[in-house]
């Protein structure tokens, strides 16, 4: 599943992703709120799911743990 | 719908005073190439004097002049603003007297950025009662900007206009297929103006909520008129940031040349935007002939609220 979600994280992204699990992806700069509906969008692509409107928060988005934690629940993994 | 309603025609108005990307990064600290980046934005007009009901009545005479009617014919008057200068009343009543209407009903809708396609949508729904309605949407967002310090990635969105569509139950050029509006009150914090306090945009939620329920909306409405969004012809949605229009017909899978755009020009001119590209829009539509085609407006904004409509030209 990580490997899944760094490729999606790095194609919406222009910067190379080497950064911490838990450090900010919107503070250090590799994602800002437009990227944001691409990531989602890409997610829900790769994992064949849908994030509900309910779930849209950015904190949710924030780091890679928290989108792994996210995944971990919700996703699809097969 | 409970009567048929035509779209008869649109207006608009712009301050004068162009303010470039130049002028206001040396005030933010940032350059022009970042802000046109981050918003597709490269300029927009700023009122003097001007207020929020003088832009109103200026894009109302313009749309009631187009219309080839009289503000006497009117039934009915709706004002949308997020940035009146006073709580009550509201400038529907000042646009009203600007206009000569001393006995019409007016109602003021308080919507930032949703305000004219909400505006529209009721319009649409009670021209069977009141015959010719005007819709307005006017915005005087410089005072907003100047009045209090705002982050560079807010300040350097919003421009003033008004806008305005004079809508009826006489057939006319566009015809009201449907409309469709919702609200949602979890996210009233993250996009608020209090008097006395800087404007207050959570910008990641907002982005991220508007990219994801505008294409929905306009599916929601489409779906009801069992349209697919490869037939519509134009896409008029409120004029927040170029990429968020942009992110809005890839959400569709839609060509983004149908999307209008006339940010660059303008910035955001909240509720005023829409119906601002419209009035841009309708002349170029109108020489090269009528297409027939669906034309699909949409707004979002603070509430969170949002809706769209659709109408064939006819």
């Amino acid at each position: 599943m990580r490997d899944r979600l760094l490729k999606v994280l790095q194609k919406v992204t222009t910067e190379p992703v080497n950064i911490g699990d838990d450090d900010s992806l919107f503070e250090s700069g590799l994602l800002d709120s437009f990227a944001l509906p691409d990531l989602v969008s890409g997610l829900e692509e790769e994992f064949s799911f849908k994030v509900p409107d309910a779930d849209l928060n950015p904190r949710k988005f924030d780091s890679i743990a928290r989108i792994e934690a996210y995944l971990s629940e919700h996703a699809n993994h097969a | 719908m409970p009567d048929t309603s035509f779209i008869h025609a649109f207006g608009a108005y712009l301050p004068d005073r162009v303010v470039t990307n130049a002028e206001l990064a040396s005030q933010l600290g940032c350059t022009p190439e970042w802000m046109e980046t981050v918003s597709g934005i490269r300029e927009r007009r700023w009122a003097g004097v001007e207020t929020v009901a003088d832009l109103g009545t200026f894009a109302a005479r313009d749309c009631l002049q187009r219309a080839g009617i009289e503000a006497s014919q009117l039934g009915l008057l709706i004002v949308s603003s997020g940035s009146a200068e006073r709580r009550f009343p509201g400038p529907a009543s000042t646009v009203a007297a600007a206009l000569g209407l001393n006995a019409t009903p007016v109602i003021d809708l308080p919507l930032a950025s949703a305000g004219s396609i909400f505006g529209l949508a009721l319009a649409s729904q009670l021209t069977g009662t009141y015959g010719d309605v005007l819709v307005v949407a006017a915005e005087k967002m410089s005072a907003v900007v100047q009045g209090a310090a705002l982050d560079q990635n807010t300040a350097i969105l919003f421009g003033d206009g008004a806008g305005a569509a004079m809508v009826s139950s006489r057939p006319g050029p566009f015809e009201v297929l449907d409309s469709v509006l919702h609200t949602d009150g979890a996210y009233r914090d993250d996009l608020t103006l209090d008097w006395g306090s800087p404007l207050h945009m959570k910008g990641l939620t907002v982005i991220l909520q508007a990219a994801r329920k505008l294409p929905a909306v306009i599916g929601e409405v489409l779906e009801r008129q069992k349209i697919a969004p490869k037939d519509v012809t134009q896409f008029l949605v409120h004029q927040a940031n170029q990429n968020l229009i942009m992110r809005v017909a890839k959400g569709l899978g839609t060509d983004p040349a149908l999307m209008y755009s006339n940010v660059a020009k303008y910035g955001n001119t909240s509720s005023a935007s829409m119906f601002i590209a419209a009035a841009e829009w309708e002349p170029s539509r109108l020489s090269s002939g009528p297409s027939g085609g669906p034309v699909v407006f949409a707004g979002f904004g603070a509430g969170f609220n949002w809706g769209a409509l659709v109408a064939r030209s006819s």
